[in-house]
C-alpha cells in the first residue's frame, strides 16, 4: 500500500513541478535522471535479478529512440504511440538476443551484448531514411496543454514510465519469477533441477528489460529535437544503466531508483560546474568504490548498519 | 546410453534399469562416469545415443525442468544451494515450481520438510552460513521438497564423519521407506553397501560388474578397479 502511495505520490509531484514555474533547466536536467532510473531498473530486471551482465543497453535504447522517429516520420504518430511501438520493437530485439545469446553464461554472455550495440549502430548508419551517419532533425509538434513547454511535458512522461517501470521490476521481484530468476542468479543448475524453466525466465526477462529500455529511449528524439547515431547508441548508457544499479543496490527495485537519482544527479552538476567529460569521470570512479568496498551497493551498506545498530544494543 | 566429450568416452553403451521404490548403488572409481551418468538422467547433459525411460515415458530430450516435474530429483555431489536464500526459501523455490503451491502453503510445506530432515531450527538462516552436513541435509531437503518418484543423491556423505553419515542415511532409508526410488553414488562403501539393495560398478564409463552387495565387493573386477590388485 505504501508503495502505492509512494508511485502516485512520485508522478503527481512531477506534474506539479511541471505546471508550475520553476526554471527550465530543472526540467531539462530533470529528465536525464528519470531516463536513468528507467534504464537502470530495466537493466536491473536481468542483471540484478538473474545475475545476467547486460552491456547492450544502448542498443536498446537506441532503437527505442530511431522507432520512435521512424514511425514520426513516416505516420506523425503521436508520442505515446512512439513510445508503446519503440517498447515493442525493442522488447522484440530482446527475445531475440535472448534466444540468440542466453545459453552463454557469465562473460561470454556480456560479450555477445556489447555486439549487438555494434550491430545496431552499423544498420543504423547505413540507412538513408533516418539520415544515416549525420542523424536526422526533427520538428517538434505543439505542446499539449496544460503544459508551456514540450520539456516540461516530457519530464512528466518520463517521470510516469520510471514509475511504471518500477512497478514492473517490482512485480517481477516479489512474484513466483523474482524468485526463479533469483536462483538462476545464486545457481542455474540447481535452479533448473527444482523445476525452473531456466530459459523461458531468462528470455522473459531479456524481453521485458529491452522493453523498457526502448520505451526509455523513445521521447529522446524529440527532446534533443535531433538524432544521431553516434550519440544514441553511446556505450555510456550501457556503462551508466550498469552502475547505477550496482551503486544502488541490485537485489531490490529500490536499489536502481537510488543509484539512478544519485549517479545521474550528480552527473548532471559535473556536467553544468566542471565539465561534460568529467561526469564519465564520476561513473567511472563511483562503480570502482562501491565493487571494492561496498559490491551489495548503498542498499547493502544501510542492511549492514542496520544490523550493527541492532547488535550493538 | 552413451556421451562423449570430444574424443573422451565418458560413458559407452551403459545400459541399467532400476525397479520402482528399489535401493539402487551406483559405485566405481573416479573419473569412471557415475556423475556422468546421473547427468545424463537428470538432464543436465544430453546423452548422444541410447535413450532414457522413466516410467514408460521417453525423457532424453526434455529439459532438466521438465524432467523434475515429472519426478527425477538429484542432489548435487557439490552443494548448490541458493546461496542468497533462507534455508525456508531454498525448499520454497522447488515447492512453487514443481509442485505449484501458493506461497503460503509453499512455506508451511517447506517449514514440515525442515522438521522431518532435522534444519527446522535453521529455516531462517541465510544458506551460505551452514556447516558442511547442514548443507548436504539441504540439498537433499531441497530434493525432497519436488516431490520426487526418483531421488539420484550424489555423494551426499562424501567427507562426513560417522554419525553425519548415519544421520544422512537414516533420511534416505526413510525416504525409500515413503516410496521413493532412490539412487545412490557413493565413495564410502559401508554406506552403499548397507543401504543399496542392488549395486553396478562403472569402471572408464562401462559397467564392469552388476549384482547384490555382497556379490560385488567379492567380484575380482571391481577390487581391481579399486585397489589396483
Amino acid at each position: 500500500m505504501k508503495f502505492w502511495i509512494g508511485a502516485a505520490a512520485t508522478v503527481a509531484l512531477a506534474a506539479g513541478l511541471a505546471v508550475s514555474g520553476t526554471n527550465e533547466y530543472f526540467f531539462y536536467a530533470g529528465y536525464v535522471v528519470l531516463q536513468f532510473v528507467v534504464l537502470a531498473t530495466a537493466w536491473n530486471i536481468l542483471g540484478g535479478y538473474a545475475g545476467y551482465v547486460n552491456f547492450g543497453t544502448a542498443a536498446f535504447f537506441g532503437i527505442g529512440a530511431y522507432t520512435a522517429v521512424v514511425l514520426f516520420k513516416a505516420a506523425g504518430a503521436p508520442l505515446g504511440v512512439q513510445i508503446l511501438a519503440a517498447a515493442c520493437v525493442s522488447g522484440l530485439l530482446g527475445f531475440g538476443t535472448g534466444l540468440l545469446t542466453l545459453r552463454l553464461r557469465g562473460i561470454f554472455f556480456s560479450i555477445a551484448t556489447v555486439a549487438v550495440i555494434f550491430i545496431m549502430h552499423t544498420a543504423i548508419v547505413n540507412w538513408r531514411y533516418v539520415g544515416g551517419a549525420t542523424g536526422v532533425q526533427l520538428l517538434r509538434p505543439p505542446v499539449m496543454l496544460p503544459f508551456d513547454s514540450y520539456t516540461r511535458m516530457l519530464f512528466v512522461v518520463m517521470a510516469v514510465m520510471a514509475v511504471a517501470g518500477v512497478c514492473i521490476a517490482r512485480y517481477i521481484e516479489v512474484s513466483w519469477i523474482g524468485r526463479g530468476l533469483r536462483a538462476i542468479r545464486d545457481n542455474e543448475e540447481a535452479a533448473e533441477c527444482s523445476g525452473v524453466p531456466t530459459l523461458k525466465l531468462k528470455l522473459f526477462a531479456c524481453t521485458v528489460s529491452g522493453a523498457l529500455m526502448g520505451a526509455a529511449g523513445a521521447p529522446l528524439p524529440m527532446y534533443m529535437s535531433f538524432l544521431e547515431p553516434a550519440s544514441s547508441f553511446d556505450l555510456n548508457y550501457s556503462v551508466s544503466a550498469l552502475a547505477m544499479p550496482m551503486i544502488g543496490g541490485t537485489s531490490h527495485w529500490l536499489g536502481p531508483v537510488i543509484g539512478a537519482i544519485l549517479l545521474g544527479s550528480i552527473q548532471q552538476i559535473v556536467t553544468v560546474t566542471i565539465s561534460n567529460e568529467i561526469n564519465v569521470l564520476v561513473v567511472g570512479v563511483l562503480l570502482v568504490v562501491f565493487v571494492v568496498a561496498a559490491p551489495d551497493g548503498i542498499l547493502g551498506l544501510l542492511k549492514k548498519l542496520r544490523w550493527l545498530l541492532r547488535s550493538s544494543r | 546410453m552413451s556421451k562423449h566429450f570430444g574424443g573422451f568416452a565418458a560413458l559407452s553403451e551403459v545400459s541399467l534399469e532400476v525397479a520402482a521404490g528399489e535401493r539402487f548403488g551406483l559405485i566405481g572409481p573416479n573419473g569412471s562416469g557415475k556423475t556422468t551418468l546421473i547427468n545424463c538422467v537428470s538432464g543436465a547433459l544430453r546423452n548422444e545415443a541410447g535413450s532414457i525411460v522413466f516410467r514408460g515415458e521417453e525423457v532424453s530430450r526434455l529439459a532438466a525442468y521438465q524432467r523434475t516435474r515429472r519426478g527425477i530429483a538429484r542432489s548435487f555431489q557439490l552443494p548448490r544451494p541458493f546461496h542468497s536464500m533462507s534455508v525456508l526459501e531454498n525448499l520454497v523455490v522447488p515447492l512453487g515450481y514443481v509442485v505449484g503451491l501458493n506461497d503460503a502453503d509453499a512455506h508451511a510445506e517447506a517449514r514440515r520438510i525442515l522438521e522431518t530432515i532435522g534444519l527446522a531450527d535453521k529455516a531462517a538462516t541465510p544458506s551460505h552460513r551452514l556447516s558442511q552436513v547442514e548443507l548436504r541435509k539441504l540439498e537433499l531437503a531441497r530434493a525432497m521438497a519436488a516431490r520426487p518418484r526418483l531421488l539420484i543423491s550424489d555423494e551426499a556423505m562424501a567427507g562426513l564423519a560417522g554419525n553425519e553419515v548415519d544421520e544422512v542415511l537414516k533420511i534416505l532409508f526413510d525416504l525409500n521407506a515413503a516410496g521413493i526410488t532412490i539412487i545412490m553414488i557413493e565413495h564410502i562403501m559401508q554406506a552403499v553397501m548397507r543401504f543399496s539393495q542392488r549395486v553396478i560398478c562403472l569402471d572408464a564409463g562401462r559397467i564392469i560388474c552388476e549384482g547384490a552387495p555382497a556379490e560385488i565387493v567379492k567380484n575380482p573386477g571391481v577390487q581391481k578397479a579399486y585397489l589396483g590388485a
